[in-house]
C-alpha cells in the first residue's frame, strides 16, 4: 500500500512531458538574481512593447536584488511608477488586425509553455519567404510573431525541414546566412537568461515555498514522533 | 477547575454539551480493530475544513466576472500576501479530497460496511461524492483558464444529449448560448455557497447516521452483539476518545506532511491538478489540443467515450456513478469483509479494481482505436461487477465467520 | 482494561508535548490567513505617494488630491486667515496641536511647512465623514463667530482653517496632517517625510 502511494507521487511527474518535439534543455536558476536582472532588462526592451506582463509589478524585482533606483532607472520606461504593473499602451483589437492574434499577456507563459520550449523556441526562428513576417519557427509552426531578437542573433535557414520529416525528435539544424551583433553563444546566455526571468516572473513565490516546505516537514516530522509515542502509550491499554 | 466545572454545568443546563461529547466521542464506543483504512473518514472530515477555510479567504479577494477572473487569480498569487500558499492549499486540497475519498470508499467496499445495517451511511456517502463532483466541477470553472473553459463546455454539453430537454435543459445551465460570465457568476454561487452547504448538512447526516449504528470493521463482526452484562459495553468496544483520536492524530500529521510535499514543492502535480493549459485565459475560439477532465472524474470519462452513441454515452456515464447507490441491495454475501469472503468474489474485486483504475487511465489518453477498444472491455466488468452481484456473491464459497473479534 | 500499571507522567509529558506542537501548528496556519487580509501589493502600489501641483491654487481656494485612497486637501490661506488663526487659541481643543496628528515638523500654530499652504487628510476625527470647506465669514448658518474652516455635516463638528478642531464638538482632535514635503516651490509630494524630519 505505502509502495503504492509513493509510486501515485513520482509517475505523474513526467505525464505532460514534450509533445512538442525537439527541445533544448533550458539551463533555469532561480538563484542566479544576475541572470535573472539581465533577462528582466531584455524582457522590458525586445517583449514589453508588444506583449504585456499584467501581473507583474516592477516593485516586485526587489526581490531579486534589485533597488527601486536601478529599477527606475533602467527598467521603466512604460510607466512611472515602480509599484506599476507591467502593461502596454498596444490596443487588443489592434495588435490582433497587425499580428492576427493579439501577443498573449507573458506573466504566466513559462506555466503554460515550459522553459525548455521557450528556451527553444527564442532560439528556432529561420527565414522563410512564405510566411507574411518572412520568419517561421521550428517549435511554433506559421507562428504570428516575427523574430524580435534577430539583430542580437542574426538570420539563420533551415537546413533540414523537421516538419513532415518522419523524426520530428530529431534536433533540427540551422545556418547562420547573416550575423548578428552577439556570437552564437553569447546569444544563447541572453535568451538562457530571458527565459529564466520568464520562469520567475510565472511565480515569483517559488523560492520562498520551496524554502518554506522543508522548514513544514521538518517540523510536521518532529510531530508525528510525539503524535506515535502517544498513540502508543495509550494503545498500551488495548489487549 | 471547579470554575471551569461550574461553566460546563452551566451550560449542560441549557445545551447537551457533556452529552454529546459523550455520545460522540468519549463514550462512543467503536470496534478495537480499525487499520490503516480507516484513517480516511477523519481525514475526509479534515480537507473539507481545508477547503472550506482556504475557500472562504480567496472569495475575498477572487472576482467572479469573465473580464476579471483570471487575472484575480494571479493577483492572489503575487500581490495578496500569502494568497499563493492560500490558492494551492485549495487547488492541492481539491485533489486530495477526491484521493481520500476513493479510499475511503474503497475501505467500505472491501470490509462491506455498505451492508444492513449501514445502508443509509453508505446511501449518504453516496450522495456526499456526487456533491462533491459538482462542487469539483463547478470549482474548476472559476479560474477562467482553458481548461476551466472546454472542460465546463462539453461537460455541459452532455445534458445537451438528453432527448427533447437537452438543448434547453444546457442553454439554461450556462445561461447563455456558450459558457460566458454569466456561467461562471452562477457557478461561482454554487461553489462557494450553496453546494458547500449541501455538503456540510450531508456530512452531519453521515456522521448521525454512523454513530446510530456503530462503526463496521475489518472483520465484518457487530460488536453490539456481545455486550458486557453490567454496564452494556461493548466488549470489543473501546471509547473513540482517547483511543482513536490518539490514533488519528497520527493518521493526520502523515496527511499532512504528504499534503505539504505536494503544496510545497508540486503544487502543480505534473499538471495532474494543475494543468498548464489553465495558465492561458479562457479563449472560447481555441480549443486545447488535448482536453482532459481532472483526473478524479476520467473513470466515468472514459465510460462515456466507449459508447459510440452520445445519448447512451452520457447514460452510461451517469449510471456509471448512480449504480454504485444500489450496493448495499446488490450484495447477497452471508460475510460482509472481504476476510471472509471466497476467491470467487475476491478475483472479480480484483477485476473490479483493475478496470476502474484503468478506465481512470484510459480517461487521460487520446481516443485512439485500440484504447476504446479496452475502454469497452472494462466499461462490461465495471458494470458486471455491479449487475451480477447478487448471484456471484451468493455462490461464493465464504468462511465462516468468528463471534468476536480475534485477538 | 488494563492489567499493566500506567504510566501517568508520561502520558501527560506526550499529551502535553503533542498538544503544544498542536498550537504552534495552529498558529502557524492560522498566520498566513490572517497577514493575508493585509493591504496587497495592489493595495500598497495605488497608495504610494501622490505629487501635486500647488502653483495654481490661488490664495482662499482648495484643492483636493487623492492619497491611499482618502482625500488630501492643500488649502492656500491668506495672511488675513494665519492672523487669526493666532488669535483663536482659546477656542479650540489643542490649539498647539499637541496630540500628534502631524508630523513634527507642522507641529506649529498653521500646521504646515509653509504658513500659507495647508496640507490635510479630509477626514472627521469623530467618525470619518469628510467635513465640508467653509472658508467665508459668518454665514447665516454656522453663526456670527464663524472664521472660516470645516463643518461636518455628519455630527455638527467643527475645524478651523488649520484643521484644529473647536471645543464642544463630538470630534475628539484635529484632522490629520500627512507626511508631505516640497520638491520644488510649486510641487508637494503627499506621503514622504521631509528631510530631516
Amino acid at each position: 500500500m505505502k509502495k503504492f502511494l509513493l509510486a501515485l507521487l513520482f509517475v505523474p511527474l513526467t505525464a505532460f512531458a514534450s509533445e512538442h518535439g525537439y527541445l533544448d534543455k533550458a539551463p533555469i536558476n532561480l538563484d542566479d538574481y544576475a541572470s535573472i536582472q539581465r533577462g528582466a532588462k531584455t524582457f522590458t526592451n525586445y517583449c514589453l512593447s508588444c506583449h504585456s506582463a499584467n501581473a507583474m509589478r516592477y516593485s516586485r524585482l526587489e526581490q531579486v536584488g534589485l533597488t527601486e533606483e536601478q529599477i527606475k532607472n533602467n527598467l521603466l520606461f512604460a510607466t512611472d511608477k515602480v509599484g506599476n504593473i507591467m502593461s502596454i499602451a498596444m490596443p487588443p483589437a489592434d495588435a490582433k488586425k497587425w499580428f492576427g492574434a493579439a501577443p498573449p499577456d507573458l506573466s504566466v507563459i513559462s506555466r503554460s509553455r515550459n522553459p525548455d520550449w521557450l528556451y527553444t523556441y527564442l532560439r528556432s526562428f529561420y527565414l522563410d519567404d512564405s510566411r507574411p513576417t518572412g520568419w517561421n519557427n521550428t517549435v511554433f509552426d506559421k507562428v504570428g510573431m516575427p523574430h524580435v531578437l534577430w539583430s542580437l542573433q542574426g538570420k539563420q535557414i533551415l537546413k533540414a525541414a523537421p516538419h513532415g520529416e518522419h523524426d520530428a525528435h530529431a534536433k533540427p539544424e540551422f545556418e547562420l546566412v547573416q550575423a548578428g551583433s552577439m556570437t552564437p553563444a553569447e546569444y544563447d546566455a541572453t535568451v538562457a537568461d530571458l527565459v529564466n526571468y520568464l520562469t520567475w516572473m510565472g511565480e515569483p513565490a517559488k523560492m520562498k515555498r520551496m524554502e518554506l516546505g522543508i522548514m513544514v516537514l521538518i517540523f510536521l516530522s518532529i510531530f508525528f514522533v510525539l503524535a506515535y509515542y502517544m498513540k502508543k502509550e495509550f494503545w498500551k491499554d488495548i489487549h | 477547575m471547579s470554575a471551569m466545572k461550574n461553566l460546563v454545568g452551566w451550560i449542560d443546563d441549557r445545551f447537551p454539551l457533556t452529552a454529546n461529547w459523550k455520545a460522540h466521542l468519549s463514550e462512543y464506543y467503536a470496534p478495537k480493530n480499525f487499520n490503516f483504512w480507516y484513517f480516511f473518514g477523519s481525514l475526509a472530515l479534515l480537507v473539507l475544513v481545508i477547503q472550506i477555510l482556504t475557500g472562504i479567504f480567496l472569495t475575498m479577494n477572487y472576482k467572479p466576472d469573465a473580464a476579471l477572473a483570471f487575472m484575480s487569480v494571479e493577483y492572489i498569487m503575487r500581490d495578496v500576501e500569502w494568497g499563493w500558499l492560500i490558492r494551492y492549499m485549495h487547488s492541492t486540497g481539491a485533489s486530495m479530497f477526491f484521493v481520500v475519498v476513493y479510499l475511503h470508499m474503497f475501505r467500505g467496499l472491501i470490509y462491506g460496511s455498505y451492508r444492513k445495517p449501514r445502508e443509509l451511511i453508505w446511501v449518504f456517502g453516496m450522495m456526499i461524492y456526487l456533491a462533491l463532483m459538482a462542487e469539483a466541477f463547478m470549482g474548476y470553472l472559476l479560474p477562467w483558464g482553458q481548461m476551466s473553459f472546454w472542460g465546463a463546455q462539453v461537460i455541459i454539453s452532455l445534458f445537451g444529449a438528453i432527448p427533447f430537454v437537452g438543448d434547453a435543459l444546457s442553454l439554461w445551465i450556462r445561461g447563455d448560448f456558450v459558457v460566458s460570465d454569466a456561467t461562471l457568476n452562477r457557478f461561482f454561487a454554487f461553489h462557494v455557497i450553496a453546494l458547500p452547504l449541501v455538503l456540510v448538512g450531508l456530512v452531519a447526516a453521515h456522521i448521525i447516521a454512523l454513530h446510530e449504528v456503530g462503526s463496521n470493521n475489518p472483520e465484518g463482526i457487530e460488536i453490539k452483539k456481545h455486550k458486557d452484562p453490567v454496564t452494556h459495553i461493548p466488549l470489543d468496544g473501546i471509547p473513540f476518545h482517547p483511543y482513536y483520536s490518539v490514533k488519528d492524530i497520527v493518521g493526520v500529521v502523515v496527511f499532512l506532511m504528504v499534503f505539504s510535499a505536494i503544496v510545497f514543492f508540486a503544487p502543480e502535480f505534473g499538471g495532474w491538478f494543475l494543468e498548464p493549459d489553465n495558465f492561458i485565459p479562457a479563449n472560447p475560439f481555441k480549443t486545447p489540443e488535448h482536453i482532459v477532465p481532472l483526473w478524479y472524474f476520467t473513470p466515468f470519462y472514459a465510460i462515456l467515450r466507449a459508447v459510440p452513441d452520445k445519448f447512451l454515452g452520457v447514460v452510461g456515464m451517469g449510471a456509471g456513478v448512480v449504480i454504485m447507490f444500489f450496493l448495499p441491495w446488490l450484495d447477497r454475501s452471508k460475510v460482509k469483509s472481504i476476510r471472509y469472503r471466497g476467491t470467487l468474489y475476491k478475483s472479480i474485486l480484483t477485476l473490479f479494481i483493475i478496470s476502474f483504475i484503468g478506465l481512470g487511465y484510459l480517461g487521460t489518453q487520446p481516443a485512439t482505436p485500440v484504447f476504446t477498444n479496452i475502454a469497452r472491455v472494462l466499461s462490461v466488468i465495471y458494470f458486471g461487477f455491479f449487475i451480477f452481484m447478487p448471484w456471484y456473491t451468493k455462490i461464493d464459497k465464504t468462511k465462516p465467520v468468528p463471534e468476536r473479534i480475534p485477538e | 482494561m488494563s492489567n499493566q500499571q500506567v504510566d501517568r507522567s508520561k502520558r501527560r509529558f506526550l499529551v502535553a508535548a503533542t498538544t503544544a506542537m498542536g498550537g504552534v501548528a495552529g498558529v502557524a496556519v492560522l498566520t498566513p490567513f490572517v497577514m493575508s487580509m493585509l493591504p496587497s501589493e495592489r493595495a500598497k502600489a495605488a497608495g504610494a505617494p501622490v505629487e501635486a501641483d500647488i502653483g495654481k491654487v490661488e490664495p482662499g481656494m482648495l484643492l483636493a488630491i487623492e492619497w491611499q485612497g482618502k482625500p488630501v486637501w492643500i488649502v492656500n490661506r491668506t495672511k488675513e486667515t494665519l492672523a487669526t488663526l493666532a488669535k483663536i487659541g482659546d477656542k479650540l481643543v489643542d490649539p498647539n496641536s499637541d496630540v500628534p496628528q502631524q508630523p513634527a515638523y507642522c507641529k506649529n500654530t498653521d500646521r504646515s511647512i509653509k504658513p500659507e499652504f495647508l496640507v490635510v487628510v479630509g477626514i472627521c476625527t469623530h467618525l470619518g465623514c469628510s467635513p465640508t470647506f467653509r472658508p467665508e465669514l459668518a454665514p447665516a448658518d454656522l453663526g456670527p463667530d464663524w472664521v472660516g474652516g470645516w463643518f461636518c455635516p455628519c455630527h455638527g463638528s467643527r475645524y478651523d482653517l488649520a484643521a484644529r478642531v473647536y471645543k464642544n464638538v463630538p470630534a475628539p482632535m484635529n484632522m490629520e496632517v500627512p507626511p508631505y514635503k516640497y520638491l520644488t516651490d510649486t510641487r508637494i509630494i503627499v506621503g514622504v517625510d521631509q528631510k530631516g524630519a
